[in-house]
């Protein structure tokens, strides 16, 4: 199950944190993160509470980089 | 500008003025450092704090601490005016960054706006407007001029003039009448359409078009991959670089019973942390590929992923398919033959008039080839016989159409020629009239197609066909293409495509364009797939890598142009940003630059970057 969501972050380096952190989260089998449309693609693995794992998601990125805004 | 933006550029204009003010009042000491500090605060606490959360979160090494370091260190030196300094340019250069790179994000993405807003949908003669979305298949909506075409269907009703820019960068119009179908995404440019939908919303051409489009940029290329594996090491290692420069020599020299000179080295060691902010190569590149892509799909090229432009730069052989690729996939009347005494007008109108009923290739192509509106009264008693043709009367008097089984059949005397095509044998009233030749035709402007892969670099173009061979010689030396491989079955046509790729050097790829059903496994096979769009099939549509909307071969040449002119960006940004950046921090080690060269250094860098990477968009013929 993949979904997409409207992200904003402004530097790219810092868009690259984001996806690294998100992939490392428990729940989540694949995630991009595009700078330039500023989107997160997220692919949930199976049987998991997306709107948790999200939470997570945002929780892990939001320690990487402070700035950064995940529209749930 | 944002909300955010207009904010640090009011910051950056209230502390511009205060610097220049604190400036010209002549104290010294403790308050000098609380004047500058004023103005220092108001432009960068919000660096300071991101840097402080970022050892908070054990993120240490990013831009915003190696800006603390280095303007906290300009201060603790006393170098106020210069640590100012450095936070606000460095805040001038972020500022415009994110203007230039929102920016273009706006006109990548308006290119790519094709996105319909409503659908008119008729229900019981009255219309509504709805959401797209809510539009079954099988509905009937209205479409009046001006609008975007919703969803995929047939026109019921109405002609109009479609601009179809948005989906295939063609200009020219079309012409669209009852029983045409029409793809989502085009725009209506006069008179009322009814179209009768056959797709819903997610699957019409429109959605997925939009679909591929955002995923694009998702698909990075190894440009992209290198940059974010280097910043990952640049970073920490510039900094362990700066404290060696920092501590080092003085401690050298204070063994050597010198003066260790602390000031001089720490202000050497702040200065290569400014110079070596990592953000010019780091957004740069991302932001060429986005442009590349917007300028390609300006052109009715859509781009799946960055990592495909950049295999299209270096494309060396290019496997084509024939039929629908090359030439139109459409029968067309390309010769006749009239027998003595007989008008050619004579001879197509009994071949058109007899064919009439019919809706085989050849018959359109035979009416298509005649033009004028057939009264279908004027034909009776016709019989159809079959892997042979047609007899019938016309006006009333016997005729017969069909190939040269059907002439010894009827046991007629006859010619032929020795022509590419298929020969229809036309007799009216005991008489032969003559013949006509039906073959496939090449598409305008696939031999400058063949001409300009061959300027673009390409080795070799080779033709993969599943036609018989004499069709095939035909359209390869019509075309000037190096090879030909004919009478191929899908799984040859895959083999044949192993077998470049086993014969390629290293760094060389293979491209394959086709249309047609059963070329979805040679697409993916080779490394990079290019589908004909708007003919082509689903299923090659979703295997290609890239998709030409407008199903002209010349727009493979184009793709190659406008992929090396982005890779020629990317690389001109890695060395021009990376060799200055490498000089002034050697230069910066031994004291030749100061702080302001290091300002120039990141900022200045990175601007040029920038603009430099925002030409890719842009993309001309010739």
């Amino acid at each position: 199950m993949k979904k997409t969501y409207k992200i904003e972050v402004d530097c790219a380096n810092c868009a690259q944190k984001m996806e690294d952190a998100a992939k490392k989260v428990a729940g989540v089998a694949d995630a991009t993160v595009s700078f330039m449309t500023q989107k997160m693609k997220v692919e949930f693995a199976e049987d998991v509470n997306q709107e948790n794992v999200m939470q997570e998601v945002l929780k892990a990125c939001k320690k990487v980089e402070s700035d950064c805004e995940i529209f749930l | 500008m944002t909300k955010k933006q207009k904010k640090v550029f009011w910051r950056i204009i209230v502390a511009a003025v205060l610097v220049v003010v604190v400036s010209l009042i002549p104290v010294k000491g403790a308050a000098r450092f609380f004047l500058f500090g004023i103005p220092y605060l108001i432009i960068g606490y919000d660096i300071l704090k991101k840097a402080a959360l970022g050892i908070w979160h054990k993120q240490v090494f990013d831009e915003c601490f190696l800006m603390a370091i280095a303007t906290v260190g300009a201060f603790a030196l006393g170098e106020y005016r210069e640590g100012t300094a450095v936070m606000l340019f460095y805040q001038i250069g972020e500022l415009f960054q994110s203007y230039a790179v929102g920016k273009s994000r706006k006109n990548i993405t308006a290119l790519m706006d094709i996105r319909p807003d409503f659908a008119n949908l008729l229900v019981d003669g009255e219309e509504k407007e709805v959401d797209p979305d809510e539009v079954e298949v099988g509905s009937l909506i209205l479409v009046k001029p001006g609008e975007k075409i919703p969803l995929d269907g047939i026109v019921r009703e109405g002609r109009a003039t479609v601009n179809t820019s948005a989906l295939t960068g063609e200009s020219l119009p079309r012409e669209i009448e009852t029983g045409d179908e029409v793809i989502s995404g085009c725009v209506n440019m006069s008179g009322v359409l009814t179209i009768e939908t056959t797709r819903e919303f997610e699957e019409s051409t429109v959605s997925k078009i939009l679909e591929l489009v955002e995923n694009s940029s998702m698909k990075k290329s190894r440009s992209e991959n290198f940059i974010t594996r280097f910043a990952r090491y640049y970073t920490p290692a510039v900094c362990f670089l700066a404290l060696a420069v920092a501590l080092l020599p003085p401690i050298v020299q204070l063994a050597m019973g010198m003066s260790p000179l602390w000031a001089k080295w720490v202000i050497r060691a702040l200065t290569m942390l400014v110079i070596s902010c990592p953000c010019a190569l780091v957004i740069s590149i991302p932001l060429s590929f986005f442009g590349g892509i917007g300028g390609a799909s300006a052109q009715g090229i859509l781009v799946k992923g960055s990592n495909y432009l950049e295999i299209l730069s270096k494309t060396k052989y290019v496997l084509c398919d024939k039929t629908g690729t090359l030439t139109k996939g459409a029968f067309e009347v390309t010769a006749m033959h009239p027998a003595d005494g007989v008008s050619e007008g004579e001879l197509l109108e009994t071949a058109a008039v007899c064919e009439c009923f019919s809706n085989h290739p050849i018959s359109r192509s035979l009416k298509a080839a005649y033009g004028k509106e057939i009264d279908q009264e004027r034909l009776s008693d016709v019989e159809e016989i079959g892997g042979h043709g047609v007899t019938a009367k016309v006006d009333g008097i016997p005729a017969a159409v069909g190939n040269e089984k059907l002439m010894k059949k009827l046991g007629m005397t006859f010619f032929s020629t020795e022509e590419v095509g298929t020969q229809i044998h036309v007799v009216k009233d005991g008489k032969y009239l003559g013949l006509l030749m039906i073959a496939d035709v090449v598409k305008e402007g696939a031999k400058e197609a063949v001409a300009e892969l061959k300027r673009n670099g390409v080795k070799k173009v080779i033709m993969l066909t599943g036609d018989s061979k004499k069709a095939a010689d035909a359209v390869a030396t019509q075309l000037n293409v190096d090879e030909v491989r004919s009478e191929l079955l899908p799984s040859d046509k895959v083999d044949s495509v192993e077998a470049i790729l086993a014969l390629k050097n290293r760094g060389e790829c293979v491209a394959f364009v086709g249309d047609g059903m059963n070329d979805a496994p040679v697409l993916s096979r080779a490394d990079i797939g290019i589908a004909m769009g708007a003919m082509g099939s689903d299923a090659a549509i979703e295997a290609a890598d890239v998709v030409l909307m407008d199903d002209d071969p010349g727009k493979i040449a184009t793709a190659m142009a406008i992929s090396r002119k982005t890779l020629g960006i990317v690389r001109q940004n890695i060395v021009f940003s990376l060799v200055i950046k490498f000089a002034c921090l050697g230069l910066g080690a031994i004291g030749y630059v100061n702080m302001w060269w290091a300002i120039f250094a990141d900022v200045g860098v990175m601007v040029l970057a920038v603009l430099n990477a925002t030409r890719a968009l842009v993309y001309k013929r010739g």
